[in-house]
């Protein structure tokens, strides 16, 4: 089952065409992997799936954006739209506040007041991070002080306890360690029974251990999409397997 | 040129090095049995080991590129195919020494026939090692079918010759013991044809992705 469909989207920064007659589909519950080099587009386009594009000047957009049917850039609330799709980005951003704050963000700002209810979805959202065992003595510790690889994850569970149906990431362990980024692997593996995952990586690797499909973008096109495994042991497109053999340029 | 280029470059060189070895072991072989030369034989016995060393060689070079590149794509086919294709090499080596040792045990003892088809095979086999090799090096789909299709060349010599056999065994029993061992020397070149077949299958799936 589709969760996004994009169809025939363009986008411009002015007179800069940065994505290209875009049309895809995003599988629920799926890993999508998007890879290419910088400035092929793929930020622009993950950053256009919850609308973080389209308030920026000279921003414009055409084409279907459709989630669950709907068209995100129609009459669809955009804090609703928020709501549904999560996003990790590449430097953890842990707001200057507690753990427990951090995470019991959203459902404070979508109107949750009960301190049991709370109590719930921040256990529940660190549970599904895999992060509650090593946090839960440290709630209400500030989160500026925990690790790198924890500040990720618990980005993760803030993003998570919105309850949303899909999490974008853009370079989600770009900055971390091996360790952690294997931890963060690990979890979007888990996280893949509930949620639908896109992310943008630059490490081929990773997105052969965890993505489901790939999608390899150029210059603002989608040159190549398709199941993970096939897209790496024979990409039908020359300028993919230059890409991803490293013989690109 | 890019450093992993160049290491591919190397591989393909080590490659046509055990073909070359590979090759050279077969045709030893052959002319020990016709010539019935010990010393060529013990020769190909011996070359054994060079291949199996060759062997490990490349092994340890592709398990090497496996871990500093980790490739993808046509570089992970052609370094898979590489570890797939030296296997059957081996066994090529391999059997060209089990062809020697029976040559050894035969000793001087006349042939009880003009030996016409096993000859036969043994080119038949090398030219199948050889270009199995080269469509690999080349990348040269339609040479490695060539091969695969060339393998009932083969498969039709060891038919004639285990017919020749049985008729030299129903004239006279006699002939019985060299019948066998002669007849086990055109299995193992057909065996050889059969690995030279799977080589050149390797270089298809490196090329096409298909198995």
């Amino acid at each position: 089952m589709n969760k996004f469909q994009l169809k025939d989207v363009n986008l411009w920064y002015n007179d800069f065409h940065a994505l290209k007659d875009i049309n895809m589909d995003i599988k629920a519950k799926e890993i999508t992997a998007f890879i290419g080099p910088s400035g092929c587009g793929k930020s622009t386009l993950i950053k256009s799936l919850n609308r973080m594009n389209d308030l920026i000047d000279g921003c414009k957009i055409t084409g279907d954006f459709l989630l669950d049917g709907e068209n995100i850039y129609g009459n669809l609330d955009i804090n609703a739209l928020r709501k549904r799709v999560g996003m990790v980005f590449q430097k953890p951003n842990p707001f200057p506040m507690s753990v427990f704050d951090n995470v019991a963000y959203a459902p404070r700002v979508h109107g949750i007041k009960s301190k049991f209810k709370l109590n719930e979805i921040v256990e529940k959202s660190l549970r599904d991070a895999a992060i509650w065992d090593e946090l839960k003595d440290r709630l209400k510790k500030s989160a500026i002080s925990l690790s790198g690889g924890q500040q990720q994850r618990l980005c993760i569970a803030r993003a998570l306890a919105a309850e949303p149906d899909v999490l974008l990431m853009d370079e989600p362990t770009s900055a971390l360690d091996p360790i952690s980024t294997a931890k963060i692997e690990e979890l979007v593996i888990k996280l893949k029974k509930k949620y639908t995952i896109v992310i943008v990586t630059h490490n081929m690797q990773q997105a052969v251990r965890i993505s489901d499909t790939t999608g390899f973008f150029l210059l603002g096109e989608l040159i190549e999409y398709n199941n993970t495994e096939q897209l790496f042991s024979m990409p039908t497109d020359k300028r993919c397997e230059d890409y991803i053999t490293g013989r690109f340029g | 040129m890019r450093r992993f280029d160049k290491q591919l470059i190397k591989l393909n060189d080590m490659l046509l090095e055990m073909g070359a070895l590979v090759e050279q072991s077969i045709f030893i072989a052959s002319q020990a049995l016709i010539e019935q030369d010990l010393t060529l034989a013990k020769k190909a016995i011996a070359a054994e080991a060079d291949v199996e060393q060759k062997e490990k060689d490349i092994e340890a070079f592709c398990l090497k590129l496996l871990l500093q590149q980790q490739p993808v794509a046509r570089d992970l086919r052609v370094i898979s195919a590489a570890l797939k294709m030296i296997t059957d090499m081996e066994r090529i080596g391999d059997q060209a020494a089990d062809i020697s040792e029976i040559v050894v045990m035969m000793n001087d003892a006349p042939h009880i026939a003009n030996l016409e088809h096993i000859p036969k095979m043994a080119t038949a086999t090398v030219k199948m090692v050889t270009d199995s090799i080269d469509a690999f090096v080349k990348k040269d789909l339609e040479l490695a079918k060539s091969v695969i299709d060339y393998d009932d060349v083969v498969d039709d010599l060891f038919d004639k010759v285990k017919f020749d056999l049985i008729e030299l065994i129903r004239k006279d029993s006699g002939n019985g013991e060299q019948a066998i061992d002669l007849l086990m020397i055109a299995k193992f070149f057909e065996r050889i044809g059969d690995h030279a077949c799977n080589i050149a299958k390797w270089v298809v799936y490196s090329i096409t992705g298909k198995q």
